[in-house]
């Protein structure tokens, strides 16, 4: 313990790197790499933000206002391609970037420089959706799931949105075998694979995953693109293809991916929730466990979003039963994570209010989840707004609920500063609020029987489409908080201690200073 | 606790809910499926709520044990914590009776589902067919045989654009409903001619992606006279809020009246079109007739001042094909352009195509003089 203390502190010496911008570009560093992806992944979240407002605006009343059908088309599905490739999922590796080494006691990612490959990709995939908004024909508008033959129908706009996918799923590729490399080989002595924090296990679970099904995406795009501009027939059946041949491919990436982008949220509210709890996680084995039957599970489960396509019957149960089937290890995780919070010694602070968030409304998500499984309910609610409302609670109060409550929880390893506690207390409070204004009562809409994508709606959905957007325009507005709180944090937040939270454990705070050095673990640690 | 009035809020919620069951028949819910209306609408209707009840009491059971713990097992009230990692037996325990949850709640679903899928039998058969931006109904089988329209959006431009005050169906009215008698099976088969539409009618249960170039089918049998209303569920492109389903059930007897008049309709309006067929118009005559057929057909893309969507959608007015050759603007027309947003319109019938060929060589700024007669179109499909 004493020999890590000193290596830390020697550190200053061998600190050399390129200073400005040249530091950013060529960095190999993981610190820097994963501040490269939590800020860009930030900035999208609010160009994401902006579309979403703009949907919201439109749906304030009824009536067109705003947004021409057509535009309006081009706000959700690039609100949902941005918000989902842009947003959380970058957000995560960026987490994976900054805590992944530290938490197993490495000194950096496996392979450095494709590292930094792997982040600079992301700027060019990104400016190519946004600049599809200003090329002739405007943005894809065929939704973020761009089914044919609409998609097929698109203009130049679809074609930068498939470039795009190409691009990203070539850095989540990349950012996966660098993740699964570094966590297998490069672990501290003693740190077996069940003694790793969870947050570990579960994006290496995340990674095999995303290895998996990325490539079937990159396929079903350029089988998209074959169709669209070489001739091939895939999805046309006026030439021997099956429009619902994509779907399939789709979904069978598709659905995986829904896991990709919670998994990782688990493992981090998985490492908060016995933190401030001081006591151990309740359950660790049953939890990697449960962890790794979902990912298995969630391949097997991808024609729950199509059971309007028109499938057999066995087909309809077999994958009504196998999605059904998810709601027993998702519950396992909320049981144990329930049994670590009783009789511990809790305080609330930021990361506990937010994880605790998550627990609350992503099990409100999970339940309306079981309920779309069961194929008869799903017949009325699918592609409607209590679809829209479900995913919501997963993707905002799941996953960037848990991503906010492990920036509040790990901020001040990274800036060696802590952020304003009674404003973060605000931002969770505002937020709450917020989220649920929006989304709760779109489920009602959506029983209610208002489809999704529409511009417009029939009357009897006024009021609660008013209610929503203006929980929207809180809930975007309470965000700028957010990125107040941790400028603000960076700049001039008090000074932190090795050891902000009295009962965490991981290698992270129990061996590196306040501020993780730019070079951290170059002796590993010892782990008993 | 604020969180706890968040729980309170969701058990009011589902209240509601519950309480909506008991409006009047026919008087839309609004926090709840519509009232059903045919066998299937009724289990789902059960189903869904006996499943939000079991959800409410799991919900309130896990958080009712973390809200206790919440609020004794802090360390502001000086509790001391545990150091309890495990147990496996409560770990088998809350595995074990999710899954018994699971199959009670699958063994009526797994019934339900059975009996949609059984579309074998039907009293009727009617085949709609989705369209951008419309529906297309053929009645195949059973009574009313060989009635056929198209049902598009009949609510006014001005009340979507906020220039008139909006009507009580706002966005879930059509110009055609489709008629069917009640206690009768129908079988609907759905297709679609251009992208994947859905057709979806909630008070009946039912709704079908409507897939180009495959066929699916599914079944309703409506119990009560009335009208009902749905819409697309599948996004299909710019106007996918703007083509509703109107299904209206009526007696036997009525709808028998209803089949006569329009079998009577159907009859004379083949007579006239095997007349018109062979008559040649004049471009008065067409160019009013393809005014009506542009207005319904094509201007929701092109645009009724033919300049399209830049971009999106081509200008007709001053357009190079338009003015060019007969033939190639015929062809497109008939048979679409592949990979665009131009869909073929064959199933238009030959005068309503020469008429809008017609029209369009001659509105606006385009000035071709030509006239393209019905025998021209037939001409082009041989």
């Amino acid at each position: 313990m004493a020999a890590v203390h000193g290596d830390a502190h020697d550190h200053g010496h061998d600190d050399h790197h390129p200073s400005g911008i040249m530091r950013w570009i060529t960095t190999t560093n993981h610190k820097d790499i994963g501040t490269m992806y939590l800020w860009f992944s930030f900035t999208m979240f609010m160009v994401g933000g902006i579309l979403a407002m703009g949907i919201r605006a439109e749906l304030y009343q009824p009536g067109i206002q705003i947004l021409e059908p057509e535009l309006f088309n081009q706000f959700t599905t690039l609100h949902g391609l941005i918000m989902v490739f842009g947003a959380i999922m970058p957000a995560f590796v960026g987490f994976a970037n900054w805590q992944v080494p530290m938490m197993i006691g490495a000194p950096d990612m496996a392979f450095a420089r494709m590292n930094n490959w792997s982040f600079w990709l992301l700027p060019v995939a990104a400016s190519l959706l946004v600049v599809s908004f200003f090329v002739p024909g405007g943005a894809a508008a065929g939704g973020w799931t761009f089914y044919p033959p609409l998609s097929v129908q698109g203009g130049l706009g679809v074609d930068m949105m498939i470039f795009a996918v190409h691009i990203l799923g070539a850095s989540s590729i990349m950012g996966s075998i660098n993740i699964i490399t570094t966590i297998l080989n490069m672990r501290a002595p003693g740190m077996t694979l069940m003694k790793m924090p969870l947050f570990v296990w579960t994006w290496l679970i995340t990674a095999y995953l995303l290895v998996l099904v990325m490539p079937v995406l990159a396929g079903v795009v350029t089988m998209l693109l074959t169709d669209r501009h070489f001739g091939t027939s895939f999805f046309n059946a006026a030439g021997g293809g099956d429009p619902v041949l994509f779907q399939h491919i789709f979904w069978f990436f598709g659905h995986p991916e829904v896991y990709i982008m919670i998994l990782p949220a688990f493992g981090i509210v998985s490492e908060i929730i016995p933190t401030f709890s001081r006591k151990p996680l309740f359950g660790y084995s049953s939890m990697v466990y449960a962890t790794a039957s979902i990912a298995i599970l969630s391949c097997f489960v991808w024609a729950h979003h199509m059971f309007t396509a028109g499938m057999p019957t066995v087909g309809q149960l077999f994958f009504m039963y196998a999605t059904m089937l998810i709601a027993v290890p998702t519950g396992v995780k909320v049981f144990n994570w329930t049994a670590t919070m009783w009789r511990g010694s809790m305080t609330f602070e930021t990361p506990m209010l937010f994880s605790i968030g998550f627990i609350f409304l992503f099990v409100i998500g999970g339940l309306s989840g079981v309920i779309c499984a069961i194929v008869p309910i799903d017949i009325q609610v699918q592609d409607t707004y209590y679809v829209i409302a479900h995913f919501h609670y997963v993707l905002v109060s799941g996953a960037l609920f848990a991503l906010f409550a492990g920036v509040y929880y790990w901020i001040p390893k990274w800036t060696g500063r802590m952020y304003n506690e009674t404003l973060g207390k605000w931002h969770f409070w505002l937020s709450m609020f917020f989220f649920n204004l929006t989304f709760f009562v779109q489920h009602f809409l959506g029983l209610a029987g208002m489809p999704r994508r529409v511009p417009d709606y029939a009357l009897q959905f006024a009021d609660f489409n008013k209610i929503s957007s203006l929980g929207a325009f809180g809930f975007g507005l309470t965000q700028l908080l957010f990125l107040y709180i941790v400028i603000n944090c960076i700049r001039s937040g008090e000074k932190s201690t090795q050891m902000p939270w009295e009962g965490a454990t991981t290698l992270e705070w129990t061996h590196l200073p306040a501020k993780a050095p730019y070079h951290s673990f170059e002796t590993p640690p010892v782990v008993k | 606790m604020s969180s706890k009035s968040v729980a309170t809020l969701a058990g009011v919620s589902a209240l509601a809910l519950y309480s909506s069951m008991s409006t009047a028949a026919g008087e839309q819910s609004k926090y709840n499926l519509p009232e059903p209306q045919s066998v299937i609408a009724h289990e789902i209707y059960d189903m869904h709520i006996w499943l939000m009840w079991i959800c409410v009491v799991i919900f309130v059971g896990v958080f009712g044990v973390m809200f206790y713990s919440i609020l004794k097992h802090r360390k502001s009230l000086g509790y001391k914590a545990a150091n309890f990692h495990h147990s496996t037996s409560v770990e088998i325990v809350w595995t074990v009776i999710p899954c018994i949850i699971l199959i009670v709640m699958a063994y009526p679903a797994t019934k339900t589902v059975i009996s949609m899928k059984d579309t074998s039998s039907p009293d009727m058969t009617i085949k709609a067919t989705g369209y951008q931006w419309m529906w297309g109904y053929d009645y195949l089988t059973g009574e009313g045989e060989g009635i056929s329209f198209f049902s598009r959006l009949s609510t006014p431009r001005a009340q979507i654009e906020n220039k008139e005050p909006k009507g009580e169906n706002y966005l879930l009215e059509v110009d055609n409903r489709v008629v069917v008698p009640v206690g009768k099976k129908v079988r609907v088969i759905i297709t679609a001619n251009d992208v994947i539409h859905a057709w979806w009618v909630p008070a009946l249960g039912i709704k079908q992606d409507a897939i180009p170039g495959f066929i699916r089918d599914t079944w309703f049998t409506v119990d009560t006279p009335g009208v009902y209303r749905g819409q697309c569920a599948e996004l299909c492109g710019k106007d996918h809020g703007f083509m509703p389903i109107v299904v209206e059930a009526l007696e036997e007897d009525d709808y028998a009246e209803w089949v006569a008049a329009q079998l009577g309709a159907s009859e004379a309006a083949a007579e006239q079109a095997e007349a018109d067929a062979e008559k040649e118009f004049t471009m008065e005559e067409l160019n009013t007739k393809g005014e009506q057929v542009y207005a319904a057909h094509c201007a929701a893309c092109h645009q009724p001042n033919g300049q399209g969507i830049p971009g999106a959608f081509s200008a007709l007015d001053g357009s190079e094909l338009v003015n060019g050759p007969v033939a190639e603007h015929i062809d497109i027309v008939i048979n679409g352009k592949a990979n665009t947003a131009m869909t073929p319109f064959r199933h238009l019938s030959d005068v309503d195509l020469a008429a809008v060929v017609t029209y369009e060589r001659n509105a606006w700024s385009n000035d071709t003089g030509d006239v393209v007669q019905p025998s021209d179109i037939n001409e082009y499909r041989n």
